[in-house]
């Protein structure tokens, strides 16, 4: 079966610059899935989906989309993609329902058919009140939505979305990830771009870790977090006695079983003595087993303990053991 | 063999021709669009366009001729020259400012550049959709012009040639506004008015024949690289043979000079522009 996305020792280098901003990148996309590529900022994930959607044009290595080559065949290709951006690009010169209108007819979907399509859709996404309105008196929400819209009336075969939920209320963005989920029902492939890693794992069926314009890793999000040394976690919060985070993770790690130490913040403390610390240990085997341990280890050192809690790893912890903790 | 090669090309013949119809009607569609959303701003269209023109013919056609400040004859070589000056203007107008806008905060134009159709069609769509408005503002200086002035005396066997030159001005108005549009960077907005517009305006032979600048050589030869100045020549050289003109067959070759020469430049830059 050909591949819905397929990119191969894709290289780009925008003039001027020194380095790649895409560095030998491959990866394929089913047909059908839902692909999340994360990356923290800079790392070449917009670039990679400007090149895939035709508007970057690449240096190097091949991109297809349902096996045309987005470098020798453009238009064949922009046929095939829609693209939900980051900002709002709506046409402001006309409404709701005619920016869905209009752009069906650049896609050459009959008159009739559009009418109908952009009737459904505005209804799907919840707009029909908002059929008539100006783009600018839509909510950041709604005009995600509009575009979310707009970009399935032309029916792609590959639906890209950059960074779907950044800047959208918990109601928006749990309606955009209901979209999302609905549409890997329907069978339409899903690119999507995100640095929120709830959101990665909530909808992506597999996802690609990139930084620096590489692809670190790749797998669904459940193996990509069994993968790490320490899948499960245990989160204490704790009274330091005098103790440093330093040498509280020193304390810690040397309790058997435990592969690495972080202190993940602070916690007030309620009778205005030294704030509680929050520490959390990475463990190799079931954290359960390791609970009697950690809490002997403290409490021989006459640390008060405040709350032990098991968790497990999330994608978050995957994305920070391989691409660092330091900002960008 | 040679039967899997002729299936192939025949496939792929047929392939082009899809994306080739595609495109077409992708284009018509944008194309559409433009013309869709001119209808609804109707008024503000027709303010943008004929505020200027008229405000200049009737200060220097009617007012000053009245006061005795300018010859008789004068508004009858300025009126041709007006019309040149709005098909030319206007067109470049329409083209340069949407674009800076498009490409800087509105983002608008992405829709189009992703829709099926080749980028530089795209471009040619944006400068034959501002040529149009530059046409429709030129014919709507007849009517204006013919109440103001009272009477006016043309060669109406001329009209023909006066067409062509209002087509060929409007085209090349929105070749030189593809150019601007595309290179003009949004924060430099203001500067194009008066380094690009104001100076377009006045070297145009559009107030003026050109053929009697004589006494001013050099005037004369920076007006020859207006475009603005063979839409005005050819126009009053059709309309009015008995005032001193440049050779309409210049006027045309210049015309068509100035379309491909902007015109590539233009697709070129808008396509600077629009791909990264």
């Amino acid at each position: 079966m050909t591949p819905a996305v397929e990119v191969l020792d894709l290289v780009k280098r925008y003039p001027k610059s020194s380095s790649n901003a895409v560095d030998n990148l491959s990866f394929e996309v089913h047909p059908g899935e839902v692909f999340g590529l994360l990356g923290p900022n800079g790392a070449g994930k917009t670039t990679t989906v400007g090149i895939l959607t035709t508007r970057v044009t690449l240096t190097a290595g091949t991109a297809r989309i349902g096996g045309v080559s987005v470098g020798s065949d453009p238009v064949a290709a922009r046929r095939k993609v829609a693209v939900v951006p980051q900002q709002v690009n709506l046409d402001r010169s006309l409404n709701a329902r005619q920016n869905l209108i209009f752009h069906a007819a650049y896609h050459g979907v009959p008159r009739t058919e559009r009418r109908r399509l952009a009737d459904e859709l505005l209804d799907r996404m919840g707009l029909t009140d908002k059929a008539k309105a100006r783009i600018d008196d839509l909510s950041g929400g709604q005009a995600q939505r509009l575009m979310i819209a707009r970009a399935l009336i032309h029916r792609p075969e590959v639906l890209f979305l950059d960074e779907p939920s950044t800047g959208l209320d918990p109601q928006a963005r749990l309606f955009v990830h209901d979209r999302v989920s609905g549409l890997r029902s329907e069978g339409v492939t899903v690119v999507l771009t995100t640095h929120d890693m709830d959101e990665a794992e909530k909808l992506s069926d597999r996802v690609g870790i990139v930084d620096h314009g590489r692809m670190l890793t790749l797998d669904t999000p459940e193996k990509l977090i069994k993968s790490l040394p320490g899948s499960g976690t245990i989160d204490a919060t704790v009274h330091p006695n005098g103790f440093t985070p330093d040498g509280l993770t020193d304390v810690l790690a040397a309790v058997q079983g435990v592969e690495q130490v972080e202190p993940v913040g602070t916690v007030p403390s309620q009778t205005g003595e030294d704030p509680g610390l929050r520490m959390r240990l990475y463990v190799a085997d079931e954290p359960a087993a390791l609970l009697g341990p950690v809490a002997a280890a403290l409490h021989e050192r006459q640390v008060t303990v405040n709350d032990l809690s098991l968790g497990s790893a999330t994608l978050e912890d995957v994305f920070i053991d391989l691409t660092g903790r330091e900002l960008r | 063999m040679s039967r899997t090669a002729t299936n192939g090309s025949a496939a792929s013949g047929s392939a082009v021709r899809g994306t080739t119809a595609s495109s077409v009607r992708a284009f018509v569609a944008v194309l559409g669009r433009d013309v869709f959303v001119t209808g609804r701003e109707l008024p503000s269209f027709l303010a943008q366009v004929l505020v200027q023109p008229v405000a200049l013919l009737f200060i220097f056609g009617k007012v000053l001729g009245q006061l005795g400040y300018t010859q008789p004859g004068y508004a009858q070589i300025l009126f041709p020259g007006m019309i040149a000056l709005n098909a030319f203007l206007v067109a470049l107008q329409n083209t340069s400012f949407p674009l800076v806008l498009d490409f800087s905060y509105s983002r608008e134009i992405e829709d189009r550049l992703l829709a099926p159709l080749p980028i530089s069609w795209v471009a040619v769509e944006k400068m034959l959709f501002g040529a149009l408005r530059g046409l429709v503002a030129a014919l709507l200086m007849f009517p204006i012009g013919l109440v103001m002035l009272g009477e006016i005396h043309w060669n109406l066997s001329g009209l023909p040639f006066a067409a062509l030159c209002m087509v060929l001005g409007s085209l090349a108005g929105g070749t030189v506004g593809l150019t601007v549009g595309a290179a003009v960077p949004p924060r430099r907005i203001n500067i194009m008015f008066a380094v690009i517009l104001a100076p377009l305006i006045f070297t145009g032979a559009s107030q003026f024949p050109w053929a009697q600048l004589d006494g001013l050589r050099w005037f004369q030869i920076l007006c020859a690289f207006n475009p603005l100045t063979y839409v005005s020549e050819g126009m009053r050289g059709a309309l009015l043979p008995w005032v001193p003109h440049m050779a309409p067959w210049v006027c045309v070759l210049a015309l068509i000079g100035a379309c491909g020469l902007f015109g590539a430049l233009g697709i070129r830059f808008f396509l600077r522009r629009a791909l990264d």
